[in-house]
């Protein structure tokens, strides 16, 4: 079992809240997963030329403004924009691909949790109400972001372990569920040039949608090739620079519901987790029919 | 000059953002369980009103959970919005209303009483239903009535994949269209005892609709009874 929560927001009033509130989202599916939390925000994109990268480093003393300097001198400029508990975020001019490969040669040790314009995702071991204390999730502010909570059932508990996985430049997957056919499917995608950081399961759908886009397939043919590629039970959501989408398996083993007001969309593992949000109680809301795909903003302009 | 018709106050109430859900069952399962009972502020909580044995009325103002009322004897239990999932699941006797929609396998197992879903109801409606009746104004998902053993489910609009997969003996009346029937599901005549249930059906349910645009579904039996022809292959 795990808990999976999207917040999409149509206004300037809740964009400023929107940490707040997908903190609280969070908190309410702490029992479906204690055993890990994540979020990924969009937000404060990165000027053009530029990109944003989120990193984790597990050492206390992480020497996140060397980092910076670093990167400026390779790339000719770049800035640390914030420090959440573990995890930096940094803007650098260059392309994502350019900074992401200097990462992992220079700085083996550290763990690129995403990167793109606007992506920031943070996720860490241990129970979800300490995740949203610990990151200051409550002061985030942005336009739309996702969470996770964890509770494993295929592999270790860690922080790599953690969703959301990164499929791409401002992309992310969250899973709540388990697929059968992981390995086969992760030894042909290591064959494509995907790279993998972890065993799990939800890292292997990650890659198949980060595969299948590479190709030139749309998000939504990617996610549509799910139903055909993936064996296994899943409700994916995934997030893009505009907004989300959501697809459940065929067989609907995995729970959902989604909502819908003037100010906001919603998505979450359960409802409890809706009834949070300022005026879920007049909110338009419905259980996704399982094997279609269901989208926020433009997320599905390729 | 008649009294104004008032609706009759409720004699205990419980506003789960300051009651506890554990609270709240455990006095619907003693003496205070009588008369109207109104439950405010459910915010999606899971088992709420679980267990109850008592001829009282419970009333929850809003969304609920998972487990909604499930083992329910006697009580009649009205949800003024949509509920989790196994909403009545098990129930015994009595009434479970459901105003809005029904997530998955409601009415799971349900042995008696009548359940009423006012919106849809999703995947797996009256899994392994054992002898309650099931009304549902909207549409059901798919698998719904799967290895239902008796009782009815009445569907007034239309029914997901896999309707009535590995059926016993449950009677399902759906008067939209089917997506596909499951294994052993037939199609079967409507008689006039048929249509003498569904009408007392829907009449109990409080749900208006014509029992003669209704299709009625059934076992073939040919999946679950024993074949002594087939004795070899054990």
């Amino acid at each position: 079992m795990c808990g999976i929560a999207g917040l999409y927001t149509k206004t300037d009033a809740l964009r400023s809240q929107l940490g707040l509130h997908l903190a609280a989202m969070l908190q309410q599916l702490s029992d479906r997963g204690p055993d890990s939390a994540g979020v990924a925000f969009y937000r404060d994109p990165a000027p053009d030329g530029w990109c944003k990268i989120s990193v984790h480093s597990p050492a206390q003393t992480p020497g996140w403004d060397e980092l910076a300097d670093a990167l400026a001198r390779r790339f000719g400029d770049a800035s640390l924009t914030g420090v959440r508990a573990t995890h930096a975020t940094f803007v650098v001019a260059a392309a994502a691909d350019e900074v992401q490969a200097w990462l992992r040669a220079e700085h083996p040790h550290l763990t690129l949790m995403s990167a793109g314009q606007t992506i920031e995702i943070y996720k860490e071991a241990g129970l979800p109400t300490d995740f949203v204390r610990r990151f200051d999730l409550a002061a985030i502010e942005g336009s739309h972001a996702l969470g996770h909570t964890r509770m494993a059932t295929e592999s270790r508990v860690t922080t790599e372990h953690s969703h959301p996985f990164s499929t791409g430049l401002d992309l992310c997957l969250v899973h709540n569920g388990s697929l059968s056919n992981h390995n086969r499917l992760r030894s042909v995608l290591r064959k494509e040039g995907i790279h993998f950081q972890t065993d799990n399961d939800s890292e292997v759908a990650a890659g198949y949608l980060t595969w299948r886009m590479a190709q030139g397939a749309t998000l939504e043919q990617a996610l549509e090739g799910c139903l055909e590629d993936l064996d296994g039970f899943y409700t994916f959501a995934v997030g893009t620079a505009d907004g989300f989408a959501v697809l459940r398996d065929p067989i609907a083993c995995k729970p959902a519901v989604m909502a819908e007001t003037d100010e906001w969309v919603a998505m979450a593992s359960e409802y409890r987790a809706i009834a949070v949000l300022p005026g879920a109680e007049d909110a338009v809301s419905w259980e996704p029919v399982p094997g279609r795909v269901y989208s926020w903003g433009t997320a599905l302009v390729a | 000059m008649a009294a104004p018709e008032t609706t009759p106050a409720a004699a205990l109430s419980f506003d789960l953002r300051a009651d506890s859900v554990r609270d709240l069952n455990r006095r619907l399962h003693g003496p205070e369980a009588t008369g109207r009972i109104r439950v405010v502020n459910p915010d999606g909580r899971h088992a709420l009103a679980v267990g109850v044995d008592a001829e009282c009325e419970v009333e929850i103002e809003g969304h609920v959970g998972y487990y909604c009322a499930g083992m329910n004897k006697r009580a009649t239990i009205r949800v003024r919005g949509n509920c989790g999932v196994g909403v009545a699941e098990n129930m015994m006797s009595g009434q479970v209303i459901v105003e809005g929609s029904a997530s998955q396998a409601a009415g799971a197992t349900a042995r008696g009483g009548l359940l009423v879903i006012h919106g849809d109801a999703s995947a797996r409606c009256g899994i392994s239903l054992k002898g309650a009746d099931i009304v549902v104004r909207g549409s059901v998902g798919h698998m719904s009535g799967f290895m239902a053993q008796s009782g009815c489910l009445v569907v007034c609009g239309d029914a997901g994949e896999a309707l009535g997969d590995s059926l016993y003996e449950a009677r399902l009346y759906v008067r939209g269209t089917v997506a596909g029937l499951g294994a052993d599901c037939v199609q079967k005549e409507m008689r006039e005892e048929h249509v003498t249930q569904l009408r007392e059906l829907l009449a109990a349910a409080d749900v208006e609709a014509d029992p003669s645009q209704f299709t009625r579904y059934g076992s073939a039996r040919q999946l679950y009874n024993f074949k002594i022809d087939n004795v070899g292959v054990y």
